[in-house]
């Protein structure tokens, strides 16, 4: 087992005890099944939950990422006094952090409909939620990790986190809005499409809608959507646009992590 | 000077526009206890976390027998490390903390939980740490820094928030290791504890090392009885160049 295992063990089973964790956990199972009892049918439940996965996921990952990593800083001072290697270390800092808001995510999501029962359609459904919300939680957790070892300063870190998560969630959107309005003479589909993939929360959010037959609501520019995404080619350029999403900041947090001073 | 374990040569660390050590050269005698004192940021802790590889210097070099340290990982083995600040995860307990240092530092010969003993910390191991007292986790970070019978022990301010006996057995488990051959490089502020302990002296200012020697050494040039007395010179004659 090396360093970033054994990491990641201790870490991931701190973090899983968090009062934190435990009350994101209860969140969705309360909103789940309270959707699920309201509409009395999976798939409208599943249609209110995608707006809410999108919201919620990022900015919990974002901000509980950084508080916890601003908090966990003595720990890293410990574990980097052993004989031990940076780069694994921050790995395996990251995974800890990730993997408990995963399982906490898709245990308060999945369990309500498993105890309500579901049919093959819904099953998917449930499927894709839990994909985007995992790949949303990777994406996060991990810009979280490179803030926390980027600014020495936990209120600007702090800041930071939530201002990436206003700027992907709300500020983007209203740029894209902004261009498609101003632009509107002209052809945008593909200019639209690209702006899309260069923010994870739209790829998660266009490939549910899609899943979900929201295409029919987003017009043309859904159509070209459809096509794009239910060819392989579509497909493959989400699932890259996502993993350089994740790698990125890890790639940048590793850096950093290895000229820090402590 | 007898087989030096650790050498410090020329190493200097800026932080911003600040100078936090200025060419500082140091030579860790092996089998001694050394004491760093100095005023509060006189770059004692970037001293010892740049031994520790936590901190970059800038320049220099640190060898721990003779083996450079900067950019290695290893060396850390030889070396165990109570920090100044005891916070650990709050919902691991002692016991998993300890497990997680066994498992970073791979298979060890042989444990010493003496002062796992000595403090009686074996009921509160098993309980998560943030309802331990600030005493008791300085208790667990004292425990897990000579858990594993390093060559080099590095302690910083260690009897802080420590009542007296602990504090006491604390002293006693020192000069126990440094008896059986280990090094020991301990900061404090409280003189009349280090004069118990000292060997040798770093008195360090404004990022320089003012002083290095033996404690008879400081008190001989000082023209002092007590080691306190004897610091606080050193001190009131920096004051006096400044100036």
């Amino acid at each position: 087992m090396n360093t970033m295992m054994k990491v990641l063990k201790y870490q991931a089973r701190d973090a899983i005890r968090s009062r934190w964790l435990i009350a994101y956990a209860l969140f969705f199972l309360v909103v789940t099944d309270a959707l699920l009892r309201f509409s009395g049918d999976p798939v409208k439940a599943q249609l209110s939950l995608v707006s809410i996965v999108l919201f919620v996921v990022p900015l919990v990952a974002i901000v509980f990422g950084t508080v916890y990593l601003y908090n966990a800083r003595e720990f890293v001072e410990l574990i980097l006094a052993q004989p031990v290697d940076r780069r694994q270390t921050y790995c395996g800092l990251y995974l800890g952090l990730t993997l408990p808001l995963i399982v906490t995510f898709v245990v308060g999501l999945a369990l309500p409909f498993v105890l309500n029962g579901l049919d093959a359609l819904a099953w998917g459904r449930l499927a894709a939620l839990l994909v985007a919300g995992t790949v949303l939680t990777c994406v996060f957790t991990a810009i979280a990790t490179s803030i926390a070892v980027k600014c020495e300063d936990r209120l600007r870190g702090l800041g930071a986190a939530i201002g990436v998560w206003l700027l992907v969630t709300i500020v983007y959107d209203g740029f894209v809005l902004l261009v498609l309005a101003v632009l509107s003479d002209y052809p945008l589909e593909r200019a639209t499409l690209g702006l899309m993939m260069a923010n994870p929360i739209d790829i998660a959010r266009v490939g549910l809608l899609l899943r979900f037959d929201g295409a029919a609501m987003m017009g043309y520019t859904g159509a070209v959507f459809l096509k794009f995404f239910s060819g392989s080619a579509g497909m493959v350029v989400a699932t890259l646009a996502l993993t350089a999403w994740i790698i990125a900041p890890i790639a940048f947090g590793v850096r950093v992590f290895q000229r820090k001073d402590f | 000077m007898k087989r030096p374990l650790l050498q410090i040569m020329n190493v200097c660390k800026r932080f911003g526009a600040m100078d936090i050590l200025r060419s500082v050269d140091l030579t860790v005698a092996a089998g001694r206890v050394l004491a760093i004192v100095g005023p509060n940021g006189a770059g004692k802790t970037t001293l010892i976390k740049s031994v520790l590889g936590l901190t970059r210097p800038d320049a220099g070099r640190i060898t721990l027998m003779s083996t450079d340290v900067l950019g290695a990982n290893a060396y850390r083995a030889s070396i165990g490390y109570m920090p100044q600040i005891a916070r650990f995860p709050e919902n691991l307990t002692g016991a998993e903390l300890i497990a997680m240092l066994k498992d970073l530092r791979g298979p060890t010969a042989l444990l010493d939980t003496e002062l796992i003993d000595c403090f009686g910390l074996e009921q509160a191991l098993d309980k998560p740490l943030r309802v331990l007292s600030g005493g008791t986790r300085q208790k667990v970070n004292a425990a897990m820094a000579f858990l594993f019978s390093p060559e080099l022990l590095i302690l910083d301010e260690p009897t802080a928030g420590l009542d007296p006996l602990s504090s006491s057995v604390l002293k006693d488990k020192i000069l126990v290791e440094r008896g059986a051959g280990k090094t020991i490089m301990v900061t404090s502020h409280i003189m009349n504890e280090l004069e118990e302990l000292a060997d040798d002296v770093a008195f360090m200012v404004d990022g320089r090392l003012a002083f290095s020697g033996t404690l008879d050494d400081l008190k001989r040039v000082t023209a002092q009885t007590t080691m306190e007395r004897a610091v606080a010179a050193m001190m009131l004659r920096d004051c006096a160049e400044a100036a």
